[in-house]
């Protein structure tokens, strides 16, 4: 929707000549889209401080159950947190690629955000398969209820990143650096970043201030 | 196969819900038999279903409305008729039927009554005030309206299969929890608010976007009408809470469905969380519908006082201030439970301070009005109306936000009152008043004005005599959801509520036999000029219904009161003389992916109420098919040549100009 912003019948006011200049018109589309975007991510967080405030309210209420001290294993959790780093890494590398429109790059950066997503996803269904296994699923305390859910939203947002990742390598492969596409990967760089911000929250909310007790 | 869904879903025994489901069936049937056969469907498709055009969005979020309110309005008459008679008696409703009834009438009034309403008009009319072409994302417009009507359709599945929650509007636990409310009642409640809740949430992010990127050239913040900014800060306030609800919900649904323990009395679950959680978004919800109304008030009173608004900064500070302080009082929704003196002093002092920038408003639309010259429209009924009711509302909030006194009125008749009061007196007379006001806008012709009036009488009085009587039955010592009660001085109140239900539901009839009588009479009530009620912001300065495209130029806003403005130099200088040129506009496409999206998440919310997984999971691919689909569009826009743009702007140009010389004379 491109906006001609032409001053076609308005007539200049000599009172408001020289005063304040005005707004200049509707944004370009990739303005638009950042913005709206930006302002659904951070909708997202606030649903995110929901399970995060969730998590300070239960963490002590282990109903005789498990203390977090006892289940998080620190070890994989690094593994985790510098696997999802690297590949906030990467991601921004794909991003450049695709702004000087190199498509090896771009594949080799999404790729690579892929594989370590995907590593990441896979040590934490472990560690919640093991836990559900001992015992230690979301229903035995309020404690384990709140930990599973919030690890496991984040979990779920990148389980989904990854879904839209592979879309994202699909739509370059089919039509190129158009526009709109890179519109769409600004989009998806935004998300998997902001990912990554949250789980530094749930790492140090959880897994250090956990382990800690 | 089929979950937990058979033959006793259907309440065969309980003649009332079966009936009225049979009727609304049938008239649906009805409606799409002569839909088809008349040929129709293709029209409804193309110009109405997939459309994208905020316009006609617009629209069908305020139709879902106004049938939703005519439902919500049903329940309610079962209420007061139940509480009329029963008087040391069980009354005509079995208890467990009138818990749903209450528990659907509140659901149905704030989320698919007050909600849709507010968002389709703000839909409808910001984009024109701010003199663009569209809102930010056309086609995630349709989504969220589509989701929208996903979550009532669920809802009103729930009276003929199965039950629907019996907890109140807002399904407290423990009552919610599996141990209490083991059948699908509080599914229904909750699967329809997330679904649309989603669909709330991409409006608000969709109308932020457009207040805040997409306003015409010259248009400053301190130029916008006041209708955007309240739109601004209501849409601001919803990004920023419905997250808090969507994650509630889901906490409660992972309780129900997956043994979690977030809310439940064992294992550590917390029930406190949920109050402070549910109220985080509750209180900012009832100013994301009433912020939206002072809007309209705005505008309105301005226009029929035929003078800019009063103190327009101070009325933008105090929008933006009752947004932020919205957010801090919360608490005041659960004074009883324990918080200690110092915390409920605290929130209770919060809570009035929102009655200050609230006066500045009342305050300033006085003084708009003082020295103006009043029009008595509908629509400044309507307005002047809720000024008189809306003081009342919030001088009772005042006081029920005095904690002392709250121990004595909480969870009584008086709270009822009190936020029927504002929610009556504020969103919904604000919203008649806005339907009116920008009816024509829509569709090129006036409400029949004396069946207006009389629609506004009868509600307004009806709305007392209903409501007075239940602040007195509240300081009688009367609690709330009474299905039954042997208190002698209880019954007189109850009685004369009923009849201000009677009164109130004249009113409906007469806005009913306003639209009707109207749209019989279109040709004598057309509004060719655009401008019948010599407005003064842009959505004026287009023909009425606006062609697509809205504005063949983006407008050049030179001060406050665009269009009035550009009148008044018109008049000085004869409007448009200069032949200007036109360009080719790109407009949205239509796009069905809203109706789509709507259709599987309807799959999806009914397979999960009954645990039909293979079909939630059938559900579940569509969606995510649909959204394949829906990031692989290509070409999403079309162009309309400028000789087309130039045909139909011509003869609004036409129209407007002997508007205006005619206004010359005057
Ligand atoms: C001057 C401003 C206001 C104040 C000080 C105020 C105060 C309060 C307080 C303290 C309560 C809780 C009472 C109790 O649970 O015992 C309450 C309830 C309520 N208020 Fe207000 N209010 C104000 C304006 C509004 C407005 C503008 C709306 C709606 C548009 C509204 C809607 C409600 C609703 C729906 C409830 C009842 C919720 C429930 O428990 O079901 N209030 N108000
Ligand atoms: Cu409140």
């Amino acid at each position: 929707m491109s906006m001609t912003a032409t001053a076609g019948r308005a007539h200049a006011d000599p009172h408001h000549i020289g005063l304040v200049i005005g707004h200049p018109g509707p944004a370009p589309k990739r303005i638009v889209t950042a913005y709206g975007f930006w302002v659904f991510l951070l909708s997202d967080i606030v649903m995110f401080s929901c399970f995060f405030a969730a998590y300070a309210v239960l963490a002590d209420q282990t109903a005789g159950g498990p203390k977090g001290s006892e289940i998080f294993e620190q070890r994989n959790v690094a593994i985790e947190t510098v696997c999802l780093l690297l590949s906030s890494f990467t991601c921004g590398m794909a991003s450049i690629a695709a702004d000087v429109r190199n498509r090896f790059w771009f594949y080799l950066g999404m790729a690579v955000t892929c594989l370590l997503g995907l590593i990441f996803l896979v040590i934490e269904f472990r560690e919640f398969a093991d836990l559900v296994a001992r015992g230690y699923g979301p229903s035995r305390s309020a404690f384990l209820t709140s930990f599973f859910s919030l690890v496991g939203c984040h979990g779920l947002h990148v389980s989904a990143g990854i879904l839209w990742l592979l879309t994202m390598m699909a739509q370059v492969f089919a039509k190129g650096f158009r526009a709109d596409v890179l519109r769409r990967m600004m989009c998806f760089a935004l998300f998997w970043h902001a990912l990554d911000i949250v789980w530094v929250g749930v790492f140090s909310v959880v897994y250090l201030l956990g382990s800690g007790v | 196969m089929l979950g937990k869904l058979d033959w006793s879903a259907i309440p065969f025994d309980q003649p009332i819900p079966l009936i009225a489901g049979a009727v609304v069936l049938v008239g649906i049937l009805a409606v799409l038999a002569w839909v088809v056969v008349k040929g129709h469907l293709p029209y409804l498709w193309h110009e109405w279903i997939t459309s994208v055009d905020h316009k006609r969005i617009g629209v069908m979020y305020i139709l879902l409305a106004s049938v939703m309110l005519l439902r919500g309005g049903s329940d309610a008459i079962m209420m007061r008729i139940q509480q009329a008679v029963a008087y040391q008696s069980q009354g005509y409703l079995p208890p467990e039927h009138y818990n749903q009834i209450f528990s659907a009438h509140g659901t149905i009034m704030i989320f698919f009554v007050a909600m849709p309403f507010v968002i389709g008009l703000m839909n409808l009319i910001v984009p024109l005030q701010l003199g663009v072409r569209d809102v930010a994302f056309p086609t995630l417009n349709s989504v969220g309206f589509w989701l929208t009507a996903t979550g009532a359709l669920l809802v009103n599945l729930s009276l003929v299969i199965g039950e629907f929650a019996r907890t109140g509007w807002l399904a407290f636990p423990p009552l919610s929890e599996l141990s209490y409310s083991p059948g699908v009642g509080v599914d229904y409640y909750a699967w329809s608010l997330q679904i649309s809740g989603i669909g709330t949430l991409v409006a608000g992010i969709n109308l932020v976007t457009t207040v805040l990127k997409l306003r015409t050239k010259g248009m400053n913040y301190l130029r916008m009408p006041m209708f955007c900014w309240t739109t601004l800060a209501s849409n601001l306030l919803i990004v920023a809470a419905f997250p808090i609800l969507t994650a509630t919900l889901a906490m409660l649904l992972l309780d129900r469905y997956l043994g979690f323990h977030f809310f439940t009395n064992e294992a550590g679950g917390n029930v406190m969380m949920f109050m402070n959680l549910i109220w985080a978004w509750g209180h900012p919800e009832v100013y994301i519908l009433v912020l939206p109304a002072f809007g309209i008030f705005s505008e309105v009173v301005s226009t029929f006082s035929g003078k800019a608004l009063f103190g327009y900064r101070s009325m933008v500070l105090a929008t933006m201030a009752i947004c932020v302080i919205s957010f801090m009082v919360w608490l005041h929704h659960f004074f009883t439970m324990g918080a200690g003196p110092d915390v409920n002093a605290i929130f209770g002092i919060a809570s009035m301070i929102i009655a200050i920038p609230t006066g500045v408003k009342i305050y300033n639309w006085l003084f708009t009005m003082y020295g103006g010259r009043i029009r008595f429209e509908t629509p400044m009924l309507w307005s002047i109306g809720f000024m008189v009711t809306f003081i009342i509302g919030g001088l009772t909030g005042v006081l029920v936000a005095v904690p002392p006194a709250d121990f004595i009125l909480h969870n009584s008749m008086f709270l009822v009152a009190h936020f029927h009061n504002v929610i009556i007196g504020g969103v919904l007379f604000g919203a008649f008043a806005g339907f009116e006001y920008w009816f024509p806008k829509a569709f090129g012709f006036r409400l029949n004005d004396r069946w207006g009036k009389l629609a506004f009488w009868f509600t307004f009085l009806g709305f007392y005599v209903t409501f007075i009587p239940l602040y007195v039955a509240g300081m009688l010592g009367m609690t709330r959801r009474m299905q039954h009660y042997d208190v002698a001085a209880w019954r007189p109140w109850m009685l004369v509520a009923a009849v201000g239900m009677a009164v109130l539901t004249i009113g409906v009839i007469c806005q009913i036999v306003q639209l009707v009588v109207s749209i019989r009479n279109r040709e004598a009530l057309r509004d060719r000029t655009g401008d019948p009620w010599d407005g003064r912001s842009l959505e004026w300065a287009t023909s009425s219904p606006p062609p697509v495209f809205n504005f063949a130029f983006n407008p050049d806003v030179r001060g406050e009161d665009a269009y009035w403005d550009l009148k008044t130099h018109a008049k000085q200088q004869s409007l448009g003389h200069d032949a200007p040129e036109y360009h080719d506009i790109e407009m949205p496409r239509n796009s069905p992916t809203g109706f789509v999206c709507a259709f599987f998440a309807t799959v999806m919310g009914f397979a999960l109420i009954w645990h039909i997984w293979w079909m939630v999971i059938l559900g579940g691919i569509g969606a995510f098919a649909t959204f394949v689909v829906f990031a692989w569009r290509d070409h999403d826009e079309y162009v309309i040549p400028a000789e087309e743009v130039a045909a139909i702007d011509r003869v609004n140009l036409e129209e407007r100009r002997s508007l205006v010389s005619m206004a010359g004379t005057v």
